[in-house]
């Protein structure tokens, strides 16, 4: 097998580990790979790289290209972008993945605009198949089906890029499942000079300072939101309501009631007097409904609304109504969902 | 030190907005029934370079937008809460580009323009999701890029610094400009319209708007500032051949509809069956997961 039309996943590194984002990418492109005939590569660039292929290889990878150099950790833009630009004008990839984090959507655009090569953000399925173009004619074999959400969720989409190579894609952490192929795996290592695939212009772009915080509430930015009312009863039902949040990367939020009960921060209110909200999908649990709390959250695309009372006013304007108490119910889709997710 | 700063802006479908009008009956989306609206992201954006401009005295901003002729609604929207004018590129060429066709033209847009130190936009838009255009623009122009931008502390000494917001923490970075900065929706929210500024360019209308009522044009020329610029691919000396759809490496093979059920209350049972089933559909309609 030649070492060029391959397909080849750029693995981020932190604190001595490789992210789990980039072992489930490895894990797909395994698949894809073993799909096509052809290899599974990768790259990783940054410090303190010793025996990192030991955490690589058995996903099934026939080469690492490793670029070890102290000013490529932590990640900045440029040179990260010149390595991945050279190597991939060189090895030609069919394929290139990345991770959907604040890493990959930064490197992605930036390596598929200078090797003019389409890039589909945020995939949530990536299949191999065959293409005709609707007006040309030109039939194509074995493409890479990006398959994401769209316009807010509300499409989905399915995107090739025929001519353009590598077909590139970003892919979240969660959405793929990580899988080793085989613990005793072993591929080739290959070092490349960092001089030669970065210049020192590349280096212009210093980090200051780098450290954990934790963001503010964001419920307007939140697609999901898992919101309480009276009925939650207690501050440690609250506790469920965010775990459920956690699980399904939501917000917890609440209605006037609960914050009034001193079960949850007054900046989670949801209604006429706190936030207004439109997300994704909102899961009203033990809220009966006041017009002041609809206000706030009637544009909610998807509504399931958790309640003991059958005739609870929510339920009017919900989607989904489950009668029961949320102590019962919300276990059980936080169950459910971990199950099923991947 | 005064800056010139060119803000990124895109008027999008409010896609957070989906209501009961918005899907046809066969589960289409109804576009026209979904307000056009200033990108949320790209308000934080302006704000980052209204913020600027109050603490560098002489500073211009200039929101440049791509879209149909209408899009100069968002510019003056910016101009009412402190932008000082603003360019629509547009031009049916530009119809159906991908995010990398887009930032060609985009990038063609800011090189004509010429002088300035940074570039700022949103993260991401709505519609798409993708946060590819402002890193996109950046490579085309060979400039550095910062990404995720919470804050734009300060722009002094030819470097601008800048605080990240990334997934388990912040960052503060200091690159030299000009250079592309793309903001986080995390960032502080935009200011507000200004009294005077509404009163100031209520009249403020681009070319194609004055082609369908021309009662403005005499005010206009008597007050150029109240101008929008609207600018097609021959006038910034675009390839038509990265234009567009034909500039697009990406294309959309099928589009399939998420078909929402009708506003009608569907009772599930509190059953570990119906739960578990409940869960399946929003995991494959993709609400979660």
């Amino acid at each position: 097998m030649s070492e060029k039309n391959n397909i080849i996943v750029y693995c981020e590194y932190e604190d001595g580990r490789v992210a789990d984002v980039s072992l489930e990418l490895l894990t797909k492109g395994r698949q894809l790979a073993d799909k096509l005939g052809v290899k599974l590569q990768a790259v990783v660039a940054g410090d303190n790289l010793k025996d990192i292929e030991k955490q690589i290889f058995p996903y099934g990878v026939d080469t690492i290209y490793k670029v070890q150099d102290s000013r490529l950790y932590p990640y900045t833009s440029l040179p990260h972008s010149s390595i991945l630009i050279n190597l991939f004008r060189e090895i030609e990839p069919r394929i290139a993945f990345m991770g959907a984090t604040s890493i990959g959507r930064d490197l992605g655009p930036r390596v598929s605009s200078a090797l003019h090569s389409g890039l589909t953000a945020d995939c949530t399925a990536l299949e191999i198949g065959d293409h005709k173009d609707p007006k040309t004619g030109t039939e194509y074999r074995d493409l890479l089906y990006q398959i994401r959400p769209a316009f807010g969720g509300n499409i989905v989409a399915t995107i090739v890029n025929p001519e353009c190579r590598p077909q590139m894609a970003t892919v979240r952490e969660g959405v793929m499942k990580r899988e080793v192929r085989d613990s005793n795996y072993v591929g080739e290592v290959i070092d490349l000079d960092p001089g030669k695939y970065t210049s020192p212009e590349d280096f212009v772009v210093e980090i200051i300072d780098r450290h954990v915080e934790k963001s503010k509430v964001n419920l307007k930015g939140s697609p999901i939101i898992v919101a309480g009312g009276y009925g939650v009863g207690s501050k440690e039902n609250f506790e469920l309501l965010q775990k459920l949040a956690e699980t399904l990367g939501g917000e917890v939020g609440a209605s006037r009631a609960a914050v009034d009960a001193g079960w949850i921060d007054h900046d989670r209110q949801i209604g006429q007097t706190g936030v207004t909200v439109r997300p994704k999908l909102y899961i009203a649990c033990g809220i009966s409904g006041q017009i002041q709390h609809i206000a706030g959250m009637q544009d909610s695309s998807i509504i399931i609304s958790i309640n003991s009372d059958p005739n609870a006013p929510i339920n009017t304007i919900a989607d989904y109504v489950i009668t029961g108490k949320m102590e019962d119910v919300v276990p059980k889709l936080i169950k459910y969902y971990k199950k099923n997710s991947k | 030190m005064s800056l010139n700063i060119i803000v990124l802006a895109k008027q999008v479908p409010d896609t957070r907005n989906v209501g009961k009008d918005a899907m046809k009956e066969d589960g289409t989306i109804n576009r026209s029934a979904l307000p056009a609206i200033f990108n949320p992201e790209d308000l934080n954006a302006l704000e980052q370079a209204l913020k600027l401009k109050d603490e560098n005295p002489g500073t211009t901003v200039t929101v440049l937008t791509m879209g149909p002729g209408r899009a100069a609604e968002i510019i003056r929207e910016g101009m009412y809460r402190g932008a000082d004018g603003g360019i629509v590129l547009s031009d049916r060429a530009f119809a159906g580009a991908d995010t990398l066709a887009t930032s060609y033209a985009l990038a063609t847009a800011v090189r004509k323009i010429g002088n300035f130190d940074l570039i700022i936009g949103g993260r991401q838009a709505i519609d798409g999701d993708t946060a590819q255009v402002g890193p996109q623009i950046a490579e085309k122009l060979n400039l550095p890029q910062v990404t995720y931008a919470e804050e734009i502390i300060e722009a002094k000494d030819g470097k601008v610094t800048v605080k990240r917001r990334l997934e388990n923490g912040v960052e503060t970075v200091r690159a030299p400009y000009p250079c592309v900065v793309t903001v986080n929706g995390s960032a502080a929210p935009c200011r507000p319209r200004n009294a005077k500024n509404l009163q100031k360019f209520k009249y403020a209308a681009a070319p194609s708007e004055l082609a369908q009522d021309d009662a403005r044009k005499p005010l206009i020329e008597k007050r150029p500032f109240l101008g929008i610029g609207e600018w097609n691919a021959e006038y910034v000396g675009a390839d038509l051949n990265q234009c567009g759809l034909a500039g697009s490496p990406t294309k959309v093979k099928a589009i399939e509809n998420v078909v929402f059920t009708a506003k009608e209350a569907r009772n599930v049972e509190n059953t570990d069956q119906a739960l578990e089933e409940l869960i399946q559909e929003l995991i494959v309609n993709h609400t979660i997961g």
